[in-house]
């Protein structure tokens, strides 16, 4: 356990030294700050039957940066290593194969979650200044935190995967853009496709992000989103775990 | 401590080695010698944990490489050829990663750290940026690193490759040390280096085992073992005819420049036919202005071994 925590340590601390950590902060915080600043001018307009909150979690721009982010934050995992060569002194070090494919997700993780602190402080500050709940519930916020935190997983792990099939850290950028855009789009399928059945409706609504996402910043907490990204996270991680055992075969 | 039992490994579709076998005993310092792409890496990665064999078995301090891995990893310090490092972490936190990774407790790990530094040199940098060093110094990160867990066995894949004169001097000076109470085993192509260091030598060529052996013994084995060279004017006489008539010579080659004649003399081994040649001389009164004696290197035995894809 004391070498999963080294490895863990290295990868968070590695973030931070790479400039890339610092444009994605940015990037993050500009695009989560314009969404948050367009809610609130919205709202400010008409009156609207859904929460600051709620609002935040649900727009166009909040999506739109939220793909984008997983493969800049996953390419480098292995694809950096195996590029570089460091991969063998790591692999060389009686380190076992799952401490590192699971500090290098755990990392990501971390990185992830540490993306998502500034958010908290908006509605902190809104209702600071305008003396108004920004949710709807304390519900609301477990719920809205906690699909952040089972999509990413879900995302990160996939990222995970793509990066461990390629020396190349762009190749696995594109790999997992692609996944995660269409796995992101099943869900829209059924607004794309009128004429299907209500059970195939519903079987694609149980894929839909962006439906998860509704339910749960509303406060009611789903148990199907949490067996879903829960599973699909361990399935991502197991295949990430063969084809980093599999580089041995094929070398 | 090292115990290799037909070891074989097949890339796609060519073998890289070919049922290797050998011992290393403790203490001892093993040279592994070999043209380029005759399998000295593979082996050390094998060996290494890094990759398995096709088929074959070897153990180290008596555990299994495949099957007991983590144990054999833990008895052994690797420096892989070109040490790769992480450039974005510096000297002294890069050699802490390391030992916690290889399992040193807490409250050793200052002192083993420092004892590794100091040992490799590294004092003068051990704040700086690891991608900011120059080639010599992560070389001795490298070695630091796999130092730091006091470990039985050192393999050392090229450790002084790209270095300079003095840096190469200096590695091998501390490798000779490092002997003391390790073993070591260490791939090269420089021949003097191993004569140097080595007390045993392995050459491997296209995959296989074609000597194993203490240099000295390996050059007892070659028939060309050593020559001598004499320079001078033989006057009507041919030269070369005579020298050969000598006991001991095996052949002699002439290269003629200014009037004076190079001969180029090759003996058996542990002969010295020095003063045969220059009683010749005087009893035919040649002038002489050099006579020389060249004792056989590894790299003759070298050559010899591993001649047949040269020509």
């Amino acid at each position: 356990m004391r070498k999963f925590f080294t490895l863990l340590s290295r990868e968070v601390t590695s973030y931070f030294y790479s400039p890339i950590a610092y444009i994605v902060l940015l990037f993050f915080l500009i695009v989560s700050g314009v969404d948050f600043y367009f809610q609130i001018s919205f709202m400010n307009q008409r009156p609207v039957p859904y929460s600051v909150q709620e609002a935040f979690f649900n727009s166009v721009f909040f999506w739109f940066a939220f793909v984008l982010i997983f493969p800049l934050i996953t390419m480098r995992l292995f694809a950096e290593e195996f590029k570089l060569g460091t991969i063998e002194p790591l692999m060389t070090a009686p380190v076992r194969d799952w401490q590192v494919v699971l500090s290098k997700f755990f990392g990501a993780l971390i990185f992830y979650l540490v993306l998502w602190i500034p958010t908290i402080l908006y509605f902190a500050i809104f209702q600071y200044v305008t003396h108004q709940p920004a949710a709807a519930s304390t519900g609301a916020y477990w719920g809205s935190y906690l699909m952040l935190l089972l999509l990413g997983m879900f995302y990160l792990s996939v990222g995970c995967l793509a990066s461990v099939l390629t020396r190349n850290q762009i190749i696995a950028a594109v790999i997992s853009f692609c996944a995660i855009t269409l796995l992101f789009f099943l869900g829209l399928i059924s607004f794309v496709l009128l004429d299907i059945s209500s059970q195939t409706r519903q079987l694609l609504g149980y894929f839909s992000a962006i439906e998860h996402m509704g339910t749960l910043s509303r406060g009611e907490i789903d148990t199907r989103p949490i067996v879903l990204y829960l599973s699909m996270t361990i399935v991502m991680l197991g295949l990430t775990y063969q084809a980093f055992q599999s580089r041995k075969w094929r070398l | 401590m090292i115990k290799v039992e037909h070891l074989t490994k097949k890339y796609a579709g060519q073998t890289a080695i070919r049922d290797l076998n050998f011992e290393v005993g403790k203490g001892e310092i093993m040279g592994f010698l070999g043209p380029n792409g005759a399998g000295k890496t593979t082996t050390m990665r094998i060996l290494s944990s890094f990759m398995p064999p096709t088929s074959g078995r070897a153990t180290i301090a008596g555990f299994d490489i495949f099957e007991q891995s983590l144990q054999a990893r833990a008895h052994l310090g690797y420096m892989p050829e070109n040490v790769p490092l992480y450039s974005d972490m510096r000297v002294t936190e890069y050699l802490n990663y390391r030992a916690a990774l290889k399992g040193i407790r807490h409250r050793r790990m200052a002192e083993r750290v420092g004892d590794v530094k100091e040992l490799c040199g590294l004092k003068e940098v051990e704040n700086k940026l690891i991608g900011a060093l120059s080639k010599g110094y992560r070389q001795r990160v490298g070695l630091a690193d796999a130092l730091v867990h006091e470990p039985d066995l050192l393999i050392l894949d090229e450790p002084t490759i790209g270095l300079d004169p003095n840096q190469i001097r200096q590695v091998r000076e501390l490798i000779k040390n490092l002997g003391k109470q390790h073993t070591i085993l260490l791939s090269t192509h420089i021949l003097p280096e191993v004569e140097m260091t080595c007390s045993r030598v392995i050459i491997i060529h296209k995959g296989r085992i074609e000597a194993c052996d203490t240099p000295e013994n390996l050059l007892g084995r070659i028939r060309t073992a050593g020559g001598v060279t004499l320079e001078a004017k033989t006057g009507s006489d041919d030269g070369a005819y005579e020298l050969k008539k000598i006991p001991g010579v095996r052949d002699v080659t002439v290269n003629e420049e200014d009037g004076w004649k190079r001969f180029s003399l090759r003996v058996e081994f542990g002969g010295d036919v020095r003063e045969e040649v220059f009683r010749l001389a005087r009893d035919r009164a040649w002038d002489v202005r050099e006579l020389t004696a060249h004792r056989a290197t590894l790299e003759d035995v070298f050559v010899e071994i591993t001649h047949s894809d040269v020509e």
